[in-house]
C-alpha cells in the first residue's frame, strides 16, 4: 500500500485548487448540456489538462500521459468543490474510446476532436421496442446496395436523438447469421432522409429519450467501426465503458457534501437537520457506503497500473452498487427536507435547483439503462462467480 | 502509487491460510467451540507462525508488522472462524501496552505464547448498569462484563475515564459467559480489593487500541463473510432440485450477486482502513468506527443470505455454517454496534455534539 503523492503531485494539487478557486463563478450550470457555455468550458478543461487528458494531440486532446494519481487529484479536488467536472455525453464516454481502440485512422481523426469538446453530439441507437436486455435479438435492417447501406426499422429510449447530430447504432446486416454473429455497429448522421426523431416524456417530464424511425436511410459503405457482422463486440467493448461511467465514485462523493450542507443549513421547527439523530444516522450509514465504493475505486485505478491485482468482481459490481446508491443519497435529501424536498420545477422553495428530485428519479433510470441492474447480476453471477445460465423455457 | 497488498502482504496471508486449511478443519472448531479440545491448542500453532506478537516490536521479540498486515491476517482467521484470543491478546493489549511504555517484560511474553492478555472494555465502550467498579490507592472493586478472553493470564481493564489497568487473572473471580459465538470466549471479572497497576492515563492510548480492535473485527467480518459466500456458491453448484443445479435458479444467483456486490468494496475499505491506522493520522479514527459499522451491516446480510442458499442444510449444525453466522454476529455486537459507531463517526466529524 503506497499512496504517497509525494512533492511533485502536491504541487499539481495546489495548482488544480488555485484553477477551481479562480473559476467557480465560471463554470456552466450543471444541467444545460451543450450551451455555448458548456462548450467553452469544456474546451478550458481540456486545454487544462482537467478532463480527458489522455486524448492523444492529433486528435484534439492534451496527449497526457495516462497519470491516475493526476487523474484522482482532479477528481477529488473538482469534487471537493463540486465543481462542473466538464461533459461527458455518449459520444464522449462510449463512442471516444471505442474509435481509440477499434476505428480507422480516417474515424479518428473526423470524429473525435468535434466530439470531446462538445461540438458534435452523438446519440446510441441499440435498444428497440422488442429488443431491450435481448439486445442481440434486435431487427433493425441494414442492407448493401452499392456503396450504401439502406437501414430500416425503428429504436427506442434513444437519449438525446432530439439533438444529436450522428448516431452510433447496431443494425443487423446478415439475417441468416446466429443473432450475435449478424449485427454492425455503423456511424450515420441524424439529419439522413428517412430518420423521424419522436420525443419519449421520461419520468422527470423532460423529453430526453426518443423514438427513432428508419425509412430507407441510406448511409455510406465506409461509415462502420469493426467488420460487417462484428458489431456485437464493438456494442459489448462500448457497454463497458458505459458501465464503469454510470456512477462515478466522484459525484456521489460529491452529492454526499452537497446533502452534508443541506442538513446543516436547513432547519425543521427550528432544529438544524443534522441535530436529528434519525436523519444523521441515515447521513453516517450512507456515507459508509460511499466511502466503499470510493476505496474500491481506488483499488480499480491502482489495478490498471499496476496488472498484477485481480479485481474483476470488483469492477463488476460498480455500475449495481454504484447506481443504487445514488438512488438512496438523492432520496435522503428529500426525506430530511420534507414537504420542501418535493419541489420540482418552477417553485420559488425549490432547493439546489431541483436536482435532488431530478437525479432521486434519474438514477432510478440508470438502475435500469445500461443493461437492468437484474443482468447485471445475472453477469456477476455467471461470469463473475462462473454459475451455470438459466435453461431457457420453450414457448409452448 | 499503489493501492493493494505487497507481495509480502499477499505471502503472509497465503501462508496463514494454508496452516489454518490444513491445521484447522471444521472439525477441530467443533471440538475447540464444545470444550472438547482447549482453545490454546490454535493459539500454540499460531504463536510458532509469530502472529501474537505481529504489532509487538521486534525488540520485545515481536514482529514489528504494522495495522494493515495485521488486518489481512485477521481476515484470514475471521474466514477459517479461527478460535483464540487473537483480537484481545494480539491486537488491543499489545497497542495498549507498546504506547503506554514500560511494559517490555509483558510484551515479550505475549510475543513468545507464554502469557495471554485479555481486555475489559465495557466501562469505557458503553456502560451498563448490571457492571461498574472503581479503583483507588492501586486496588480494583466491582465487576467487569463480556471480558475478551476466558482464558487470560492478565486483563487490561479500561474506566469510565478511559484509563488503563493491568489487573492479574489470579486476584479476581472469573465466570465464563457463553455466548451465541462458541468461537471465541467472554468473561465476567468480579473483582474484591483486587492488585491494579496502572498502564495508562492517556486517553489517546485507549483510543488507538480500541480503533486497531474495531478494524481487525472488520477484516474478521470480511474474512468470515466471504467463507459464507464461498461456501453458498460452492453448495450451490452441487445441490439439485427440480433436476437441476439450484446455481441455475436466477434467484439463488441473485442472491449471491447481492452478496458479492455488497462484500466485494468492503476489501478496499478494510485494505484502506488498516493502512489509516498505519499512515493517516487524521483519517484513522473515522475511518475504524465506519469500517466496523459498515462491515457489520454487510456481514450480516452475507450471513443470512448465504444460510438461505443452504435452504434446510444451512440451518443445521451438520454444515456448520452457524459457526460463521456467530462470528460475524459478534463482531457486530463487540466494542460498539453499528448505529454507536456510527453517531461516533458524526461526532469525529463535528456533526454532532
Ligand atoms: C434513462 C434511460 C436511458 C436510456 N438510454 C438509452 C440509449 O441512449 N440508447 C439505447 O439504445 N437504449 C437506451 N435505454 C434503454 C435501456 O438500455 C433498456 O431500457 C434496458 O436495457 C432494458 O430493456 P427494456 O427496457 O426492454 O426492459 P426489459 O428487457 O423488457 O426488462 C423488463 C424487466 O425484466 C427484467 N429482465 C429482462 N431480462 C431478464 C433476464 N434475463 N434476467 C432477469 N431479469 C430480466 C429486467 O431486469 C426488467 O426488470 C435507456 C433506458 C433508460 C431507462
Amino acid at each position: 500500500m503506497d499512496l504517497s503523492f509525494g512533492q511533485e503531485y502536491e504541487e499539481f494539487r495546489a495548482e488544480v485548487r488555485q484553477f477551481v478557486e479562480d473559476n467557480r463563478d465560471k463554470q456552466p450550470k450543471a444541467r444545460d448540456y451543450r450551451s455555448e457555455d458548456a462548450v467553452a468550458w469544456q474546451k478550458k478543461l481540456i486545454e487544462n489538462g482537467y478532463t480527458l487528458r489522455t486524448i492523444p494531440k492529433e486528435y484534439g486532446g492534451l496527449g497526457a500521459e495516462p497519470d491516475i494519481i493526476k487523474s484522482r487529484i482532479i477528481a477529488e479536488e473538482f469534487g471537493r468543490a463540486q465543481m462542473h467536472t466538464g461533459l461527458a455525453g455518449q459520444g464522449i464516454s462510449m463512442l471516444t474510446p471505442i474509435l481509440l481502440e477499434m476505428g480507422t485512422e480516417e474515424q479518428r481523426q473526423e470524429f473525435i476532436r468535434p466530439t470531446i469538446v462538445g461540438e458534435m453530439d452523438w446519440c446510441q441507437g441499440y435498444s428497440e421496442p422488442g429488443s431491450g436486455s435481448d439486445l442481440a435479438s434486435l431487427s433493425t435492417r441494414a442492407e448493401l446496395d452499392g456503396d450504401e447501406w439502406v437501414i430500416n426499422g425503428q429504436k427506442i429510449w434513444t437519449s438525446g436523438a432530439h439533438r444529436a447530430d450522428w448516431i452510433f447504432c447496431l443494425v443487423r446486416t446478415e439475417p441468416e447469421a446466429r443473432k450475435h454473429h449478424g449485427i454492425s455497429f455503423l456511424l450515420f448522421k441524424m439529419d439522413t432522409p428517412g430518420i423521424e426523431v419522436r420525443p419519449l416524456v421520461d419520468m422527470t417530464m423532460t423529453p430526453n429519450f426518443n423514438e427513432v424511425f428508419f425509412t430507407d436511410v441510406r448511409v455510406p459503405k465506409h461509415q462502420i467501426v469493426g467488420k460487417r457482422g462484428e458489431g456485437w463486440q464493438v456494442a459489448n467493448a462500448l457497454l463497458g465503458f458505459e458501465r464503469g461511467s454510470l456512477a462515478p465514485p466522484d459525484a456521489a462523493q460529491s452529492r454526499l457534501n452537497a446533502l452534508i450542507k443541506i442538513m446543516h443549513q436547513e432547519t425543521i421547527n427550528g432544529e438544524r437537520l443534522i441535530d436529528n439523530p434519525l436523519f444523521r444516522e441515515r447521513l453516517m450509514k450512507i456515507q459508509g457506503r460511499v466511502m466503499a465504493m470510493s476505496y474500491n475505486d481506488m483499488r480499480l485505478l491502482s489495478a490498471r497500473i499496476n496488472k498484477n491485482q485481480d479485481t474483476k468482481l470488483a469492477a463488476m459490481v460498480v455500475k449495481l452498487q454504484g447506481t443504487e446508491l445514488r438512488h438512496e443519497l438523492e432520496g435522503l435529501a428529500i426525506d430530511v427536507m420534507g414537504e420542501i424536498g418535493l419541489s420540482f420545477g418552477d417553485n420559488p422553495y425549490v432547493r439546489d435547483a431541483g436536482t435532488w428530485q431530478f437525479q432521486y428519479m434519474y438514477y432510478l433510470g440508470l438502475i435500469i439503462g445500461g443493461g437492468t441492474n437484474q443482468i447485471q447480476r445475472n453477469i456477476i453471477s455467471e461470469r463473475g462467480l462462473g454459475m451455470p445460465r438459466e435453461p431457457r423455457a420453450k414457448v409452448k | 502509487m499503489e493501492f493493494g497488498l505487497s507481495e509480502e502482504q499477499t505471502l503472509l496471508q497465503d501462508s496463514i491460510n494454508r496452516y489454518l486449511s490444513e491445521e484447522l478443519p471444521l472439525d477441530q472448531v467443533r471440538k475447540i467451540a464444545t470444550g472438547d479440545v482447549p482453545d490454546s491448542s490454535v493459539w500454540q500453532g499460531l504463536t510458532e507462525l509469530g502472529i501474537p506478537g505481529l504489532l509487538i516490536p521486534e525488540a520485545q521479540g515481536g514482529v514489528g508488522l504494522g495495522y494493515l498486515d495485521a488486518a489481512i491476517v485477521s481476515e484470514s482467521l475471521g474466514y477459517h472462524v479461527t478460535p483464540g484470543p487473537f483480537l484481545a491478546s494480539a491486537i488491543i493489549a499489545p497497542v495498549a501496552l507498546n504506547l503506554a511504555g514500560g511494559q517490555e517484560a509483558l510484551l515479550s511474553s505475549i510475543a513468545d505464547g507464554s502469557r495471554r492478555v485479555g481486555i475489559a472494555f465495557g466501562e469505557a465502550v458503553g456502560a451498563r448498569a448490571d457492571a461498574g467498579f472503581t479503583v483507588a490507592d492501586g486496588k480494583i472493586s466491582g465487576k467487569s462484563l463480556f471480558a475478551l478472553d476466558s482464558n487470560a493470564d492478565d486483563y487490561l481493564v479500561a474506566d469510565a475515564d478511559c484509563n488503563l489497568y493491568l489487573v492479574s487473572a489470579a486476584d479476581v473471580k472469573r465466570t465464563n459467559l457463553s455466548t451465541v459465538d462458541m468461537t471465541r470466549s467472554t468473561c465476567e471479572l468480579v473483582y474484591d480489593n483486587a492488585e491494579a497497576t496502572l498502564v495508562s492515563r492517556d486517553v489517546n492510548v485507549f483510543i488507538e487500541a480500541l480503533d486497531a480492535g474495531r478494524t481487525m473485527q472488520a477484516a474478521d467480518t470480511l474474512g468470515a463473510a466471504q467463507s459464507m459466500l464461498d461456501q453458498a456458491v460452492a453448495y450451490s453448484m452441487q445441490r439439485e432440485q427440480f433436476d437441476r443445479l439450484i446455481a441455475s435458479f436466477q434467484a439463488v444467483k441473485h442472491m449471491c450477486a447481492d452478496m458479492v456486490a455488497n462484500l466485494e468494496p468492503c476489501r478496499a475499505m478494510v485494505w484502506y482502513a488498516g493502512h489509516a491506522l498505519d499512515e493517516l493520522p487524521d483519517e484513522k479514527r473515522l475511518m475504524a468506527c465506519h469500517t466496523k459499522a459498515h462491515l457489520q451491516e454487510v456481514g450480516q446480510q452475507v450471513a443470512k443470505t448465504s444460510t438461505e442458499v443452504h435452504g434446510g442444510m444451512g440451518f443445521t449444525d451438520l454444515v456448520g455454517l452457524h459457526y460463521w453466522f456467530k462470528r460475524i454476529g459478534a463482531n457486530r455486537q463487540l466494542l460498539g454496534s453499528p448505529e454507536m459507531l456510527r453517531e461516533e463517526a458524526a461526532r469525529i466529524q463535528g456533526f454532532a455534539a
